[in-house]
């Protein structure tokens, strides 16, 4: 496991995501209400850019009528087929076990650590004194 | 061909209604002197217009009166000569048209009762259906639990061309009813006309309303799910009748497609439409809608992914098969037991029980 320096913290402010193509693969990494969670932009179902749909909760209910909506912001929709996925952990809602998308963990590191290393930064300029968005691959 | 195995259960007979004066004795004074002084005759839908081909197979159609009004003929063409141990009556019969929902009640009321005395009562193999007045869900439930004290009847009876789709939620007293009473609700082709019979408006002939039934068989199965009767009644089994089934496959591929992408729009589905198919859908057998080609029927059953889905009938009188070739070619032995036996006495709880119960 590789851990990619992504960008300063202040760069990924609430509520954006950020694009990046990591040796080949396509990531992207969103900042929900300061936290942080990458996900590979590839939708397991066709292949669909799957990061770039939008962030909803997840509707659930134990009698017909009646929605529970929770996880507001943490469910990933498909922009191809609206298939909805866990951004914590990649699950699918409509088939949870044939699919699954592929989550990486995301951390926020002080930059007097990630200097240290073994990280690799892209081509980001790492100062001590910032903290850094960092995804695991 | 299949040959059938005696001891089966015929899931769909039609006894004809000979005429509305038939039904007088089981009305009470009010009603009968309403029916005598309006100077109505009979109730003729245009489902199965008495002299259409599919109405009745040639050599079942009486000399006189309608295919199905006589019990001996039953007998003889359907009960004896398949060697049924039970025949399920759903009468076919125009009460569902009427708008005034009092009449509807008043004439549901007589036809039950005409059912239980006419047919019932003379034959230990019959079995019947509670038919209802849908415009009144409380008239429906008063009748289902009036009628259920008898516990020959079996099922409650309801058209796939009603008023409303079957899923919307002032319909499920109704479908509270059916489960608490160890019911099944049959869903039979047929319309109350009170909507058009294709979902596209009125079509010019009776090939497109009799084609089209299959496409609000699919309509209504959407709804039932969707709505979640299901998730609400899960012990309830619903059969759709004479609605066909090789359609099936290609219906659930579309359903399942779209409910994995609007999911969300109805969470309380919590499993694939074809799970909810398999627990709580049956089929009766009759029209069989596929080539008479072993190959093709079983690739289809393939697809169906069970064989628990199929319940044995005739049709009778309609025309859907001559002969005893009621089973298509190439079933297994297996097969024709589960579609004969097993699956119709495991959907229709009070079969078994009836004897002991009957009043």
């Amino acid at each position: 496991m590789v851990r990619h320096v992504i960008a300063p913290v202040d760069e990924l402010p609430p509520g954006t995501r950020k694009f990046l193509d990591i040796d080949g693969r396509p990531i992207a990494i969103f900042n929900i209400k300061g936290e942080f969670f990458g996900l590979l932009n590839r939708c397991p179902h066709q292949g669909a850019a799957l990061c770039e749909g939008p962030l909803i909760g997840l509707a659930q209910s134990s009698s017909p009528g009646e929605i529970e909506y929770t996880k507001l912001g943490e469910i990933i929709r498909c922009p191809w087929h609206g298939w909805e996925f866990d951004i914590r952990t990649g699950q699918s809602y409509c088939d949870p076990k044939r699919f699954r998308a592929r989550a990486y963990p995301v951390n926020v590191e002080p930059g007097s650590a990630v200097v240290k290393g073994p990280y690799v930064a892209e081509t980001i300029a790492v100062s001590v004194e910032s903290d850094y968005v960092v995804v695991d691959l | 061909m299949t040959s059938p195995i005696a001891g089966g259960v015929d899931c769909d007979l039609h006894p004809a209604v000979p005429h509305l004066t038939s039904l007088l004795p089981y009305m009470n004074d009010y009603w009968r002197d309403q029916v005598t002084t309006r100077g109505m005759t009979d109730l003729v839908s245009q489902s199965y217009p008495t002299h259409s081909p599919i109405s009745s197979r040639p050599d079942w159609r009486p000399a006189q009166g309608k295919p199905g009004a006589d019990l001996a003929d039953m007998q003889k063409q359907a009960l004896d000569r398949f060697a049924v141990r039970f025949g399920i009556c759903n009468p076919l019969y125009g009460v569902q048209m009427v708008f005034s929902e009092d009449m509807q009640d008043a004439f549901c009321r007589a036809l039950n009762n005409w059912l239980a005395k006419e047919w019932l009562d003379k034959d230990d193999r019959l079995r019947g259906s509670i038919v209802i007045p849908t415009q009144s869900v409380e008239k429906s439930v008063a009748e289902i639990e009036r009628r259920a004290e008898d516990k020959r009847f079996v099922q409650v009876l309801m058209l796939v061309m009603g008023d409303m789709p079957l899923g919307k939620r002032a319909y499920w007293p109704i479908y509270a009813a059916a489960e608490r009473l160890g019911l099944a609700v049959g869903i039979h082709a047929g319309s109350a006309y009170h909507n058009p019979p294709t979902s596209i408006g009125w079509g010019s002939y009776h090939i497109e309303d009799y084609v089209a039934q299959a496409t609000a068989f699919q309509t209504q199965l959407t709804s039932l799910i969707v709505e979640g009767v299901f998730a609400r009644h899960p012990n309830l089994k619903m059969v759709m009748l004479e609605s066909g089934f090789t359609w099936l496959p290609a219906y659930l591929w579309r359903l399942h497609k779209f409910w994995r992408g609007i999911r969300m729009e109805t969470p309380w589905v919590d499993r694939a439409p074809l799970e909810i198919v398999r627990s709580n859908i049956r089929f009766s057998l009759q029209p069989v809608d596929a080539p008479p080609d072993p190959a093709t029927l079983n690739r289809l059953f393939d697809h169906m992914q069970s064989d628990e889905l199929l319940l044995f009938s005739t049709d009778y009188p309609h025309w859907q098969f001559d002969g005893d070739e009621a089973l298509p070619p190439g079933l297994s032995p297996d097969l024709v037991r589960k579609i004969m036996i097993d699956n119709p006495l495991k959907t229709y709880g009070r079969l078994e029980f009836a004897k002991e119960a009957t009043p």
